[in-house]
């Protein structure tokens, strides 16, 4: 018999076992109860869940330079709120990620707050303008190890400059996660082209101006042999594109948002920027497609495309207004909703697609792993019956901007492990550092 | 009702009361006193946020023969040509006292996100708002043609109108669109494919790009203004190709039925989608056009903010 720091009792691992969970020095010391009788911290798990800390592969946390939207601290906390061990920093901060010196800085912040790990995305061309590239080589062999270059909120549009990228990130087994949109199809776009975008007078946006660059970027990828993720995949079109790219063998990955699995374009009827987004939410038919293609694994994870943006850039026109919804404390209750309860995929699927896989694209090492002995104790409990509701107002990121506030989702999330320590303790997140 | 924002906020019955109060306003208008007091006390601001003459100046008209107090708010000139946002100029008008508001905005949903917001209280008058919708400016479309189709108090069942030009970016065919075919009429949209929005197919009109089969059959030709920036903009390879398949010339105009007419919401382009000939013909409507849109709005105002359906005894 021997001390452990916390016994999580009676929980269902993802695959539907049910087991005691202790933890010590930071890893999973024992699933066996009999073991563990003598823990500092019991919890009750009881008809829980838990699952692998999720990984996101797509945060903006806004720093630096727009801190009034979003620190990489306040991003932390949400992160933790909504289960998330690891979150990937989007490069699109000012001043751009484009070099070692910036990801080091990002990545120092979130050791710094100490929640969960924040692994920067470098940018794969210098400012994001699609021309030069960055310092790629400084910033995978940075302290920060990045793995991962994508110019979102821009398409990577010139495609000998993408095909230069897939092949440079090749030499440390890197990956270009390409925003699609081919940007002279989407010039001042507003929202998804369609019949909504028809009556209510707004810029639409076509499926084909991400469908084009997806089918191109395969090809590409193909060719030169090298590896490709395509960032929020919102449309139908897209989706046989993978599968088809996928039944080659071409060695692609393709995420989608919570929100692209549940919102549609008819939102917009309200003109409420709330619903504004990059890329735009979609029609039903797509909403379908994209579940399908979750649960089938055509597309491999859910990121959140988390995008904090202050009040005033919502409070406006709708052409006026920025791009992006909340995201990282509202996305697994949204994959239960739209998934789990709707009984296309399991919980173990959901661990895949939200912590596994993530995790291996990132080439987030102490991440994503099976929940057995000897593992990283990087966990989530959460309580598939209970329900709660968004309110925007106690949200923990900075930025109040989410599509849900009012709305009842389900799953609640009651504690978060991060190296064996509890970052979230029956809902109270843990301080900055303390852990 | 409270605002008008969209004509998808008419049905049938009050769209044809708002038709039939102008018709009544008109008569008081042709009298000798012009001037009703029935809005009097009551504060109307115009929120012209987009350069906008007739628009403007009619509502300013209709506002002021119901005895409002107009206060106009120009884009030029004002806090919001120094970057004041929607929220902010909202609540100064709300802190006047502002009991309807007009709104001209080149952001389509401007005058939705004002009647929805917690901002301001008063009624909202959509006079347009970016690509979306131009109410008031289809009631006077479907005014003058009634009047000059000698259809009575009806509906315009059994009229057949085109509309012609460049819908896509049009407020004026949306709002159309909608008022016309409710009112009855069969609404035939003639333009170039690359012209029309993907998803016209859900509308309930029909689709030409054959502006010469079309033109024996409809009572009606409304002209749409082509802006000059769509020139540039790979909608059509020049203006006089675009003028040669589709703007309304005097052979055109021979073409038409006996008793159908011509109409533009303004401003032309005269030589580009119309001709000066066929602009200043017997058949063009269009300066009419601009008389009863004074009637048309004061009906607007006066349902809006007078309550519901006019006493016929106004004389």
């Amino acid at each position: 018999m021997k001390t452990v720091d916390f016994v999580i009792k009676n929980a269902i691992l993802p695959d539907g076992r049910k087991s005691d969970i202790a933890i010590a020095n930071g890893v999973i010391s024992s699933l066996d109860s009999s073991s563990t009788n003598n823990a500092t911290t019991t919890i009750d798990a009881t008809d829980c869940i838990v699952l692998p800390g999720l990984v996101d592969l797509h945060t903006h946390v806004r720093e630096p330079g727009r801190e009034d939207a979003e620190t990489v601290l306040s991003a932390s906390r949400a992160g933790v709120k909504g289960g998330f061990t690891a979150l990937s920093a989007m490069a699109n901060t000012s001043p751009v990620a484009d070099t070692a010196g910036v990801v080091e800085q990002v990545y120092r912040l979130g050791q710094e707050a100490g929640l969960l790990d924040v692994f920067p995305i470098g940018a794969v061309t210098q400012g994001l303008k699609g021309e030069a590239l960055s310092e790629i080589g400084a910033m995978a062999d940075s302290v920060a190890r990045v793995r991962v270059f994508s110019d979102d909120g821009n398409c990577v549009s010139d495609p000998l400059v993408m095909r230069r990228a897939l092949e440079y990130v090749k030499k440390f087994n890197g990956v270009i996660a390409q925003h699609a949109q081919d940007p002279r199809m989407t010039v001042d776009s507003q929202m998804n082209e369609g019949l909504i975008s028809a009556r209510l007078g707004l810029k639409g946006w076509p499926a084909v101006a991400e469908e084009a660059i997806i089918a191109r970027d395969v090809l590409i990828a193909d060719h030169v042999k090298s590896r490709l993720h395509i960032c929020h995949l919102t449309t139908a079109g897209g989706v046989e594109i993978i599968r088809w790219a996928k039944a080659r063998g071409i060695d692609v990955t393709a995420e989608v948002t919570p929100h692209h699995l549940l919102l549609t374009d008819d939102l917009a009827g309200s003109y409420d920027p709330i619903y504004k987004v990059n890329p735009p939410l979609r029609t039903q038919a797509d909403v379908m497609a994209l579940r399908e293609a979750l649960a089938d694994g055509t597309i491999d994870i859910v990121a959140t495309d988390h995008a904090p943006h202050p009040m005033e850039s919502k409070e406006c026109e709708w052409q006026e207004a920025a791009f992006g919804m909340l995201g990282l404390e509202t996305a697994l209750s949204i994959v239960q909703m739209t998934m789990v309860d709707s009984s296309l995929m399991s919980w173990a699927q959901v661990a895949e697609r939200m912590s596994i896989t993530p995790a291996r694209i990132g080439g987030y090492e102490n991440h994503g792993q099976e929940i057995k002995e000897g593992a990283p104790a990087n966990l989530l409990v959460i309580d598939p019956r209970r329900k709660w509701t968004v309110d925007r107002d106690l949200v923990q990121s900075k930025s109040s901007n989410t599509p849900y506030h009012g709305i009842e989702l389900p799953g609640v999330i009651t504690h978060t492990f991060f190296k064996g320590k509890a970052s979230l303790l029956n809902g109270a997140i843990a301080a900055k550092g303390t852990l | 009702m409270r605002h008008l924002l969209s004509i998808a906020d008419l049905d049938k019955v009050s769209a044809i009361n708002i038709l039939d109060t102008a018709a009544e306003l008109a008569r008081v208008s042709d009298g000798a006193v012009k001037k009703l007091p029935t809005l009097r006390g009551r504060t109307i601001v115009n929120l012209f946020a987009e350069d906008s003459t007739r628009t403007r100046i009619s509502f300013e008209a209709a506002a002021k023969r119901l005895s409002a107090d107009v206060i106009n708010f120009s884009a030029k000139g004002s806090s919001l040509s120094k970057g004041e946002s929607l929220k902010d100029t909202a609540m100064t008008l709300q802190a006047m006292g502002a009991d309807a508001v007009v709104i001209r905005h080149s952001a389509s949903g401007a005058a939705q996100r004002l009647a929805d917001c917690e901002w301001m209280s008063g009624s909202v008058v959509n006079a347009g708002d970016g690509t979306h919708e131009h109410p008031s400016q289809a009631l006077l479309d479907a005014f003058t043609i009634r009047k000059n189709l000698g259809m009575g108090s009806s509906d315009l069942s059994g009229l057949s109108i085109a509309i012609v030009g460049d819908v896509l970016h049009s407020r004026v065919a949306r709002s159309n669109v909608l008022l016309l075919s409710m009112l009855g009429a069969k609404v035939t949209l003639v333009a170039p494919p690359t012209l029309l929005p993907v998803g016209v197919q859900s509308w309930p009109v029909e689709i030409s790009y054959d502006f010469d089969a079309v033109i024996p059959h409809v009572d009606v030709i409304m002209m749409l203004r082509v802006q000059q920036e769509r020139m540039t903009d790979l909608f059509f390879p020049n203006a006089r190709e675009y003028s040669r398949y589709f703007g309304l010339n005097s052979e055109r105009m021979a073409l038409m039925k006996p008793g159908a007419i011509v109409m533009h919401p303004g401003p032309m382009n005269r030589g580009l989608e119309i001709s000066a000939e066929v602009a200043d013909s017997s058949r063009s409507v269009i300066t009419e056009q601009v008389t009863n849109g004074v009637s048309v709005r004061m009906a607007i105002l006066y349902v809006l903010l007078a309550g519901g359906v006019l006493d016929r005894g106004i004389n």
